[in-house]
């Protein structure tokens, strides 16, 4: 009797251990998410009394489209205005710059975002400028590089490919090992645009991250490469393009040439927008809204 | 004693359970096996597909042109499947020749004392990350190809500097990670050589070396062949070590040319990737897919040419 209890324990024994075993990753993953939840939770707790303390509960709905560049930051800021206030529902369509632009002149969306300066024309038609937050790209060397300073011609020709040696611009006698990002990266699309050389460049490494970009140059002698602004430190030297520095107040500026705004173009001045509109962009200019455009590696305007 | 016994003394009902039991567990395990590859092999299918209608099979695997986010897109691989064919049969020459001789070291000639070192050796080197491969590649093997690059390029002035970051750095990482593979594999077949093949050619006067090469080798033949075909399939497959060191420039694959691999290609650019563009790089991993299952295919035909050996 004892034996067939042992037998029918040690059965049991192993079978749950068995299922323990089977389901221990499903566990973790749902641990993981309650935890999760929690989090947001708490979040929204959090944001709920800040701002119980000044707005009413809105609710309704803000449409954007626009600049595909500018899909981390629309994003980004569409998901935090929903947490901040749950009723309403932010809608972003990617569908680039000058579309957005015309469907929000045509008032079919609230938003149009464009990843440049507007033109005349757009503006003619009732699209207002207004400026964001601005991208910034540093061209980054070694530190053995005695070049400081390229013009926009230098810097185009060295990525198609046209320059390859740093002697024909200023420097030593070292062949040019030219670093970039891979293709569908944002960073690469807007250096290219910028320098209008898209599908012209020649890389002879592309490197699918930020930081590994900053590695290879740092490490390579005579290579070069593009890197967002907010990640520059010591271990490269970036270069003053056409003379001016790469720096935030360059860029606020305008003298930097590697830089682009970020428009969120409304029809008329957001005074005369919908209150909502109004309300996403007091939001987007809070201290918050601006941790939110640097914590997507931008500079807020 | 009465602790162990329960499965002797135990009725007939409590061991027909546990046999039972045992059974199902085991045939639950060997079917998620199955289940696994069962599901991926059809999600490559599906998600591999759709590029192949869209865009043409024809200008993906023969296009030689990559420009995924171009205004006229072009979506060509040839040149990458030609860097996995050739950078995995160059890897193949030069780690296999090492490979084989450090086996039969290792087998053969080694001395208790010296073996006792390489043998961990081969066992860790078997272990290392393949990330870990990579940053070595880039910390010392670039800057000493980029030495020999800049040398030999010097007054070249078409050549585009990589750096370091070519076919020849993504070969020899590829040739040393495929070393414990072909050594281990290679090793275990030579010493399943039967003892009486060695003795009976050292007998007639052959010396060592002799019989290394002229008896215990071609005994020992499909074992190797099937370390050759494990090391294609690791080489291949390869991605983390070599998306570090090969430069990813997708480029025809000439030794100092900044190139991509099948497996590069996916990961470097998925992060991002929308749309066709997104959908061409599951057809590359399908491609990859296939190239896997021919090596399986192949190394199925090559054990079982062995058995044959081994009967007769």
């Amino acid at each position: 009797m004892k034996k067939k209890i042992k037998n029918v324990i040690v059965l049991f024994l192993t079978s749950a251990l068995f299922v323990v075993a089977l389901s221990a990753c499903s566990t973790d993953n749902s641990k993981e998410d309650s935890n999760q939840s929690l989090d947001t939770n708490d979040t929204r707790d959090i944001n709920k009394g800040k701002d119980n303390n000044f707005t009413k509960d809105l609710s309704g709905s803000i449409t954007m489209s626009g600049s595909t560049s500018m899909e981390k930051l629309a994003n980004v800021a569409a998901e935090a205005f929903m947490v901040e206030y749950p009723g309403v529902i932010v809608s972003a369509e990617f569908i680039g710059s000058s579309a957005g632009v015309e469907a929000v002149i045509a008032g079919t969306v609230d938003i149009g975002n464009a990843s440049r300066n507007l033109k005349d024309s757009e503006k003619q038609s009732g699209a207002v400028e207004n400026i964001i937050a601005i991208d910034g790209i540093a061209v980054i060397v070694d530190k053995a590089n005695t070049v400081t300073n390229l013009t926009k011609d230098q810097l185009i020709q060295i990525y198609k490919g046209e320059v390859n040696n740093w002697s024909q611009v200023g420097g030593a006698d070292q062949p040019i090992v030219v670093v970039g990002r891979e293709s569908g990266s944002g960073t690469r699309g807007a250096f290219e645009e910028i320098l209008e050389i898209e599908d012209m460049a020649k890389y002879s490494n592309e490197i699918n991250s930020t930081g590994g970009v900053m590695a290879k140059v740092a490490s390579t002698e005579g290579a070069i490469g593009y890197v967002s602004l907010d990640v520059l430190d010591n271990s490269v030297i970036a270069v003053n393009l056409e003379g001016v520095e790469a720096t935030p107040e360059n860029i606020k500026a305008g003298d930097y040439l590697l830089s682009r705004p970020f428009v969120m173009a409304t029809k008329g001045e957001i005074s005369e927008q919908n209150d909502l509109v109004q309300i996403f962009f007091e939001y987007m200019k809070s201290d918050e809204g601006k941790a939110l455009i640097e914590s997507v590696g931008l500079i807020s305007a | 004693m009465s602790d162990r016994s329960f499965s002797i003394i135990g009725s007939y009902k409590t061991k027909n359970n546990i046999e039972k039991v045992a059974g199902v567990i085991f045939t639950l395990c060997a079917l998620f096996a199955v289940l696994a590859v069962f599901s991926i092999s059809i999600y490559m299918i599906i998600s591999g597909t759709p590029a192949i209608f869209e865009v043409g099979l024809k200008d993906i695997l023969f296009g030689r042109v990559w420009t995924p986010n171009a205004a006229q897109p072009s979506y060509g691989i040839l040149y990458i499947i030609l860097t996995s064919i050739i950078g995995t049969f160059l890897a193949i020459l030069i780690g296999v020749p090492i490979g084989v001789l450090t086996a039969v070291f290792l087998a053969e000639t080694a001395p208790r004392s010296l073996a006792a070192i390489v043998k961990p050796a081969v066992e860790l080197l078997a272990g290392i990350p393949s990330v870990i491969y990579g940053l070595l590649g880039i910390l010392v093997l670039n800057p000493f190809i980029y030495k020999m690059e800049m040398a030999l390029f010097k007054d070249d002035p078409n050549h585009q500097f990589t750096g370091g970051s070519n076919l020849i750095s993504a070969v020899l990482v590829l040739a040393i990670m495929i070393l414990p593979t072909v050594i281990n594999i290679s090793e275990s077949s030579l010493r399943a050589v039967p003892h009486y093949y060695k003795q009976a050619s050292l007998a007639l006067g052959a010396t060592h070396i002799q019989t290394i090469f002229r008896v215990l080798i071609p005994a020992a033949k499909s074992g190797i062949v099937t370390a050759i075909v494990l090391g294609v399939g690791r080489a291949i497959g390869e991605a983390m070590a070599i998306s570090l060191v090969a430069g990813n420039g997708a480029n025809f694959p000439l030794p100092f040319n900044s190139v991509r691999f099948l497996t590069t290609a996916v990961v470097s650019e998925m992060s991002y990737a929308t749309d066709t563009h997104r959908d061409v790089l599951f057809t590359i991993g399908l491609v990859l897919f296939a190239f896997i299952i021919l090596i399986n295919l192949i190394l199925n035909k090559v054990m079982k040419g062995g058995n044959k050996d081994g009967d007769s």
